[in-house]
């Protein structure tokens, strides 16, 4: 290693070699970047199922009282790969007023910021343990209130046969209007 | 000594130049950039260095395929050919992310071949760089260790079989095997935890030692400078850019040849007009590991198939042999290895040491070359010479004295014949390994096929569905506990007639369909090996009435014959779309009428008794099928007059049937064509 130091090599030459060299490193290096970027977006591609109306309980089952009570919504339900029998996927509360044969349906997902919105033990008010919203039983605000917004009703119809449906959806949380997602 | 570029930068002072000027106040960076790419080349940049390069580019590669892999990749023995063929087959562009990890990971042991090749002949080893070459040891474990581990992952029949072997080499260890082989099969069974700690080997401890390893290799090995070859006769360059140049050349080529083999088959289906199935290309998946479904087509990833091969030389040593070939012979050759950099010291031991890895590497060369031509030798053997020799094995069934007999005491015939019946054998096993090969193909497939059902795959796994699956079960049902009696063959086949002669019971192709019952009906056939040719019912009565009456025109009217037979298969179930349903309605009146059919036998409640003929309500149906399979010996199929048929589903108090419910479920449904179809 005795020679002469070799000045990197000025000029047009260099700056080809340079621009040749960062041009098939940066190529070659990319490649497996961007299939793994493919990949890694994919999730962005798959869209939730269309909302349906899914049976959830007897209209004989929610007493006339005018008292939320609270529902599992079951549901056969696909995970990547995997294809789940019918299973519980969420809850709902359903209402009925005196005498009345409508069903009115909140879902059970805080929309301040999607935790499980609980009924007070006294029975007068829901609540949400994360950060305290509170909601009449009618689902409407009580302020102050950390949620944006009132509990999300759910559109619910009663079969000719009893069966209480609810169209089952999800609404963006932390916003003051309610947006499908 | 300041590069040209780093003061034009700053000169300029641009947004940019600032930028970097602040940057290089507080961080050094341009120094460190310097330390990293001015390194002197002696001699000039060439292209026997860019080995290393290509390697470290192979790494990263992996570390960033494998990452993203990790992403949707689930370790367990209910999800991970689960979640692989969800990358595979669904996620967009997983095929070519785990092409990519794939195909790049069998480069990089070729690249580490010849990394290892150019150094040895370099005598690159020489002091000062003995810990560097010993560490560059050490890295290729690692790398063939990730290779091994990275095999078992998609938990597909192959990594299955493959890692069992695998691990029963290492149990075969001395004193501390047996406790080795179940560390790293965590328990001592295959499963959730063998997949786990492959997984956190494969790509956690492995590649983190490799790292760290890499990190020392490349500081010492630009402590000591690039190891020139001699003679120098070009000025030196520096690493940049000249040198890295050709490195970035040969990293983009090893890309390209990755990419290459994972889209040709693309390039040549869309050539031929056929449509491109993404999810085909790039690395195979096959069937999901099944511990009760043998693996004959089981072999190491290609670059260990030498190591495989090599064991064989120590067959019939038993225990000792596979200790002696998989452990005592390979771990010497490493011992020399590590020893090269000592030996290399006298101009002697450089040249054994170049003679030995060219040695090793041709060996395993040849191995490999043996072990392919063992697999494949059917396919390429002429064997139209050994005609005569076929022959008389068939005929004698290989016996050595019927052989000597034969020939009538030809000693050197004789001798001539056995050395063909070597080859016969040769090709045999050949045949065997290329059969379990395509089987194997076809199982990956239909695997393939029914995870892309739209109700998905169950919860427990899809080594469920495949057990449930009539198209795969069936064949093998069938072959295990039927076909030693019963022929399963297209008659209009051209090995139907061989088939046929060596059943004895009825074909069962197409039973249930019109087209059987047609052959049943025919004077012709009816006593022939397709049906009772070959049983106890040759001479019974079904016999002699199609024989007799069905064969007098006067009795029996050419359409009154086809409407019982579309009848019979409107009874299975199975009648072809568009037949009429008046031609329906007369066969089912011929079929119970007490004058005809329903003489001997019982129709819905056409008041025949049981006991003379089977029932033939709901004929060739799934329950009429699942009921003679149970208990042939029932009053409702053949009772007294059973010939042979065992009672598959029947077992003695205690005891369990020869064949599960769910199993003659299956059988019946494969015999009646039953099953998923996309
Ligand atoms: S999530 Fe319910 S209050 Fe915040």
């Amino acid at each position: 290693m005795s020679r002469q130091s070799p000045d990197p090599a000025p000029g047009r030459r260099s700056f080809l070699t340079e621009a040749l060299a960062i041009a098939c490193g940066g190529l070659a290096t990319l490649t497996p970047v961007a299939a793994g970027v493919w990949a890694f977006l994919d999730p962005l591609r798959r869209k939730g199922g269309a909302a349906s109306f899914l049976p959830v309980t007897e209209l004989a089952a929610v007493p006339d009282d005018g008292v939320p009570r609270q529902f599992a919504v079951i549901a056969e339900r696909a995970d990547a790969w995997t294809g789940f029998a019918a299973e519980p996927i969420g809850a709902v509360y359903l209402r009925r007023g005196k005498g009345s044969d409508t069903v009115e349906a909140l879902s059970a997902t805080c929309p301040h910021a999607g935790c499980f919105v609980e009924m007070e033990p006294t029975g007068r008010c829901f609540r949400c343990p994360c950060h305290n919203s509170t909601f009449t039983l009618e689902g409407g605000i009580v302020a102050p209130s950390p949620s944006p917004r009132p509990m999300d009703g759910l559109e619910c119809r009663v079969a000719k046969n009893g069966s209480v449906e609810v169209k089952w959806e999800r609404f963006r949380a932390g916003v003051a209007e309610k947006i499908v997602q | 000594m300041k590069s040209s570029s780093a003061a034009a930068a700053g000169s300029r002072k641009g947004p940019l130049g600032r930028l970097a000027d602040f940057l290089d106040d507080r961080t050094g960076y341009r120094a460190v950039m310097h330390e990293a790419l001015y390194e002197r080349v002696p001699g000039g940049a060439r292209w026997r260095y860019v080995w290393g390069s290509t390697l470290v580019f192979a790494f990263m590669t992996q570390l960033i395929t494998g990452l993203f892999l990790w992403a949707s990749y689930s370790a367990s023995a209910q999800t991970a050919w689960e979640s692989v063929y969800y990358i595979q087959h669904e996620m967009a562009g997983g095929w070519l992310l785990r092409g990519i990890h794939h195909f790049m990971a069998q480069a990089m042991v070729v690249l580490l071949a010849l990394h290892l090749l150019q150094v040895v002949i370099d005598g690159a080893y020489r002091a000062p760089r003995e810990v560097n070459f010993w560490l560059g040891l050490v890295l290729m474990m690692l790398v063939l260790g990730m290779a091994l581990t990275g095999y078992l992952l998609p938990w597909d029949q192959k990594g299955y079989w493959a890692t069992i072997v695998a691990t029963n080499l290492a149990g075969i260890v001395p004193v501390f095997g047996p406790s080795i082989q179940q560390l790293v099969i965590g328990g001592t069974e295959y499963g959730h935890h063998t997949l786990t700690r492959f997984f956190a080997l494969h790509a956690g401890f492995l590649p983190g030692a490799l790292i760290l390893m890499l990190v020392v290799h490349l500081s010492l090995f630009r402590k000591h400078g690039l190891h020139a070859k001699q003679p120098i006769t070009k000025p030196d360059a520096m690493f940049w850019p000249d040198q890295v140049l050709k490195d970035a050349v040969a990293m983009l080529a090893v890309m390209a040849v990755v990419l290459g083999v994972i889209l040709v088959p693309a390039l040549k289906a869309m050539l031929a007009g056929e449509p491109v199935h993404a999810g085909h290309l790039g690395a195979e998946l096959g069937a999901p590991a099944d511990p009760s479904l043998p693996y004959a087509a089981a072999r190491p990833e290609w670059y260990f198939l030498f190591l495989f091969q090599f064991l064989k030389v120590f067959e019939g040593w038993g225990a000792t042999g596979e200790f002696l070939g998989a452990i005592v012979v390979p771990g010497l050759i490493m011992g020399v290895m590590f020893l090269m950099p000592i030996l290399g010291n006298w101009k002697l031991g450089h040249r054994f040491n170049v003679a030995f890895t060219l040695g090793v590497i041709a060996g395993a060369g040849l191995l490999t070359a043996l072990a392919l031509n063992e697999d494949y030798y059917a396919l390429w053997v002429d064997k139209a010479p050994l005609a005569e020799a076929q022959k008389l094995y068939d005929e004698t069934g290989g016996d050595e004295a019927k052989l000597t007999a034969a020939l009538g005491g030809d000693k050197a015939k004789l001798a001539a014949i056995e050395k063909q019946w070597e080859t016969l054998e040769k090709i045999r096993r050949s045949q065997a390994f290329l059969d379990a090969a395509k089987q194997a193909k076809l199982d990956a497939a239909r695997a393939i096929e029914l995870a892309g059902r739209p109700e998905k795959i169950p919860p427990a796994g899809m080594l469920e569905l495949v057990r449930a699956d009539a198209k795969l079960q069936g064949p093998r049902l069938f072959a295990q506990h039927c076909a030693s009696c019963h022929a399963h063959v297209d008659p209009q086949a051209p090995a139907a007639a061989a088939i046929l002669a060596k059943s004895s019971a009825a074909n069962l192709f197409e039973f249930g369909r019109a087209s059987w019952m047609r052959g049943l009906l025919d004077p012709a056939q009816v006593a022939g090996p397709a049906y009772f040719g070959n049983t106890a019912h040759k001479d019974g009565d079904m016999v002699s009435f199609v024989q007799g009456d069905l064969a007098d025109a006067d009795q029996w009217k050419k359409d009154d014959i086809e409407a019982v037979i579309v009848a019979m298969a409107g009874e299975a179930g199975l009648a072809a779309p568009g037949v009429q349903p008046a031609m329906l309605e007369k066969g089912r009146a011929l079929v119970a009428d007490g004058e005809r059919c329903g003489g001997c036998h019982k129709v819905g409640d056409n008041g025949t008794a049981l006991g003379s003929a089977p029932d033939l309500t709901g004929w060739g149906s799934r329950e009429w099928l699942v009921g003679i399979i149970t208990d042939p010996t029932h009053e409702r199929f053949y009772g007294d007059s059973n010939d042979r048929m065992p009672s598959f589903g029947k077992a003695a108090e205690g005891a369990a049937p020869m064949l599960s419910p769910q199993q003659i479920g299956l059988l019946a449904d494969w015999l009646r064509g039953e099953w998923y179809r996309p």
